[in-house]
């Protein structure tokens, strides 16, 4: 293989990276913060992408108030079912907050299937980039569409605040101790219980962000998170659960490996991701990242 | 005694006509099943819109036909796009609920599985929206019938077109699965026939897929005239969607499209599709008896028709009219009655059954998508750039490999 196709393999593999790399960022604050699986992200990244369609069909809104307001609804959203429903499976165990958040899954997207069909007419809609970013660079090597660049540059920045916030300020070490220790944190004064909705609401967030930037690149229809979600879950375990600057590294890398891979072997395409976990995880269980149980 | 006799035999006729006909029917009447896909990716191309296509061809043929008034129904039923599932619930149609013919049927795995059903129960197939040449090559049989399109006419259509017009080098990318596998072989075969050439052999994509970006980019590095894509529903969409994003129709490559629907195009805007060429069965501005019964099925339906619904209607009507012709709705009997037929509707012209492997042949238009500001009205997707008559559209018998 040529050292040009392996560089245009590299940045084709940093736009998917970047996309692992904010669905498994949410998961892991909420895994890491809240010790739920949320199974729902997929389908939450799928409302960020159709939350910016809708917003653009009904009123008229561009890409770029959609980039800001449709990833707030969609962590609004959040903030909803982790009052309404998750909250009253916190004592149980870990299984039915994975069956509910499974269930909420095939519900969102019937329903926006629904929504899409009955009001739009179409089961997978058009989405274009912002007429800034629209056309291609030549970067020497290749050809490369702008947005895709944008893509890789917004989501970086949004993964280094998250994990600076969260590990190196106040904030932060509120939301740590929130979730380590809450009766403790509770004797401080602090209000535990939204806390913890908000630290929910933006790992929510932050699928919605992943999906309104992915709706200009792929269709917006009802299932595009239910494939995505499975790598996504394979990068977390690779990365181990929790770790925050494990799942933005790990996201990244494995986007860009399976990428190269794929023009190495393409029948390897799909299954590269699995192999590597199945890797990981015999060397490493707790995963790359990740710190065993017990050191916690 | 003349005065007596005319209206008695009236009388004896009038009593004599239904007994008739509703002996001749196995249980008293004739049902349609619809086995479609209801829920999934092909639901809006075909689904709840064959049951209606199929209810409004079992209307008219009662309508045209008094003695069986009030005989035909038709039930639609979910498929899912799985193979297992159709052949269970092709099974349970014809055997619970009486189905007497079974129609639509898209993916090509599911339309094979449910026409081996169908053949064990001597019950008429037709499948209208699955493409693989194999239901008329070695997996044909006396019941199946294949109607609309089949991926060799897809190929031959839209491989010679394109490479006539001078897109005479090509790179293909075809999703990796019995539909894909089958198109892209029979048009690298279309391509070649014509003097064009590969300008890198086709690359097998995985199936669904979202990302096609490393194709994309490897078209730019190997820079053939024409990109050709073989796939379909959402995952055309998303390539299409990614060949503008990657500006490879500003670079000079073409589109070329193996599997076109209607709704593909609404999907993505025809803007996005502009000057791409497919080939297609049927469209519904075409000309006045197109255009008139897609204006009773958009007030029957609400949305106007694609080519997968029209077929289901004619191939519909055509099996009901066999009936009608075999005057019994026996599956040996109807199939003599369709084999060799010639007919002409809105949907087939200069149709013909071919009794041989019980392919449909009508004739075939290659059609290039219109963008938004050349669109006269609503819905104006294509300018037509020939027909291909009914006898050169489709696999000749000395390629055909069906041994009935």
């Amino acid at each position: 293989m040529n050292t040009q196709l392996l560089l245009i393999q590299v940045f084709n593999g940093l736009v998917n990276g970047a996309f692992y790399a904010l669905l498994s960022l949410g998961l892991a604050v909420i895994f890491g913060m809240l010790r739920i699986v949320n199974f729902m992200h997929g389908a939450l990244y799928m409302l960020g992408a159709f939350t910016a369609f809708a917003l653009g069909q009904l009123f008229g809104l561009g890409f770029w108030p959609s980039l800001l307001l449709a990833p707030l609804l969609v962590g609004g959203v959040g903030m909803l079912l982790e009052r309404g429903l998750l909250s009253r499976l916190y004592g149980l165990e870990p299984s039915y907050n994975l069956l509910l958040t499974f269930g909420l899954t095939l519900l969102t997207q019937d329903l926006v299937k629904q929504v899409m069909l009955g009001r739009f007419a179409v089961s997978s809609a058009p989405y274009s980039p912002p007429e800034a970013l629209s056309g291609v660079v030549n970067l020497g090597f290749v050809v490369f569409p702008k947005y895709r660049l944008f893509v890789i540059a917004l989501s970086l920045v949004v993964c280094l605040v998250t994990w600076f916030v969260i590990e190196k300020t106040r904030v932060g070490s509120i939301i740590r101790a929130s979730t380590e220790n809450p009766v403790v944190t509770r004797a401080f004064g602090i209000d535990v219980s939204r806390w913890v909705t908000g630290v929910f609401g933006v790992g929510v967030a932050l699928a919605g962000l992943a999906g309104v930037l992915a709706a200009p690149i792929y269709s917006v229809e009802p299932y595009m998170g239910a494939e995505l979600i499975i790598t996504t879950f394979a990068v977390v375990v690779i990365g181990g659960m929790g770790s925050i600057l494990g799942s933005v590294i790990t996201g990244f890398a494995v986007g860009v490996l399976a990428a190269v891979g794929a023009a190495v072997y393409p029948p390897i395409a799909n299954t590269l991701v699995f192999i590597l976990m199945a890797l990981v995880l015999l060397v490493r269980p707790s995963g790359l990242f990740g710190l065993p149980e017990g050191a916690r | 005694m003349l005065k007596i006799r005319t209206p008695l035999m009236a009388l004896t006729a009038l009593l004599l006509a239904p007994a008739a006909s509703a002996q001749s029917l196995s249980d008293g009447g004739i049902k349609v099943g619809v086995l479609t896909d209801l829920s999934g990716v092909y639901s809006e191309l075909a689904g709840q819109g064959s049951v209606k296509a199929a209810q409004l061809a079992a209307e008219d043929f009662m309508k045209a036909n008094r003695a069986y008034a009030g005989k035909v129904t038709v039930i639609g039923v979910d498929h899912q796009n799985k193979a297992d599932v159709a052949g269970n619930k092709a099974a349970e149609m014809i055997d619970r609920q009486n189905v007497d013919m079974l129609v639509d049927m898209p993916t090509s795995s599911a339309a094979l599985a449910a026409v081996e059903v169908a053949r064990q129960k001597k019950t008429v197939a037709m499948v209208v929206t699955g493409g693989t040449t194999a239901l008329t090559n070695e997996k044909c049989n006396k019941y199946t019938f294949h109607y609309a399109y089949d991926n060799y006419m897809l190929a031959n259509g839209t491989g010679t077109a394109v490479t006539k017009r001078g897109g005479n080098s090509w790179y293909i990318i075809y999703p990796n699965y019995a539909f894909g596998q089958d198109l892209n072989r029979q048009m690298v075969a279309a391509v070649q026939e014509n003097g064009g050439k590969l300008a890198a052999p086709s690359d097998a994509t995985p199936f669904p897929n979202t990302d096609f970006s490393s194709y994309l980019l490897k078209a730019q590095s190997v820079r053939p005239k024409i990109f050709g894509t073989m796939q379909a529903g959402n995952d055309l969409v998303n390539v299409v969607k990614q060949y503008n994003e990657f500006g490879l129709k500003k670079q000079g490559i073409g589109l070329g499209i193996g599997l076109l629907f209607e709704t593909d195009v609404a999907a993505l805007g025809q803007d996005a599709f502009m000057g791409a060429i497919a080939t297609v069965p049927w469209f519904w501005n075409f000309d006045a008896r197109s255009r008139q019964w897609a204006a009773k099925f958009e007030k029957a339906f609400g949305k106007k028709p694609t080519w997968a619904q029209a077929g289901v209607y004619s191939a519909t009507l055509q099996y009901l009219n066999a009936v009608a012709r075999a005057k019994t709705d026996n599956g040996d009997a109807v199939v003599k009655a369709l084999e060799g037929f010639t007919f002409d509707d809105f949907f087939a012209r200069h149709a013909m059954i071919r009794p041989q492997d019980h392919r449909v042949m009508l004739d075939v238009h290659v059609v290039q998508v219109k963008g938004k500001s050349e669109a006269t009205e609503p819905g104006d997707l294509y300018r037509r750039l020939n027909t291909i008559p009914a006898g050169k559209a489709f696999m000749p018998l000395s390629e055909n490999k069906c041994k009935m």
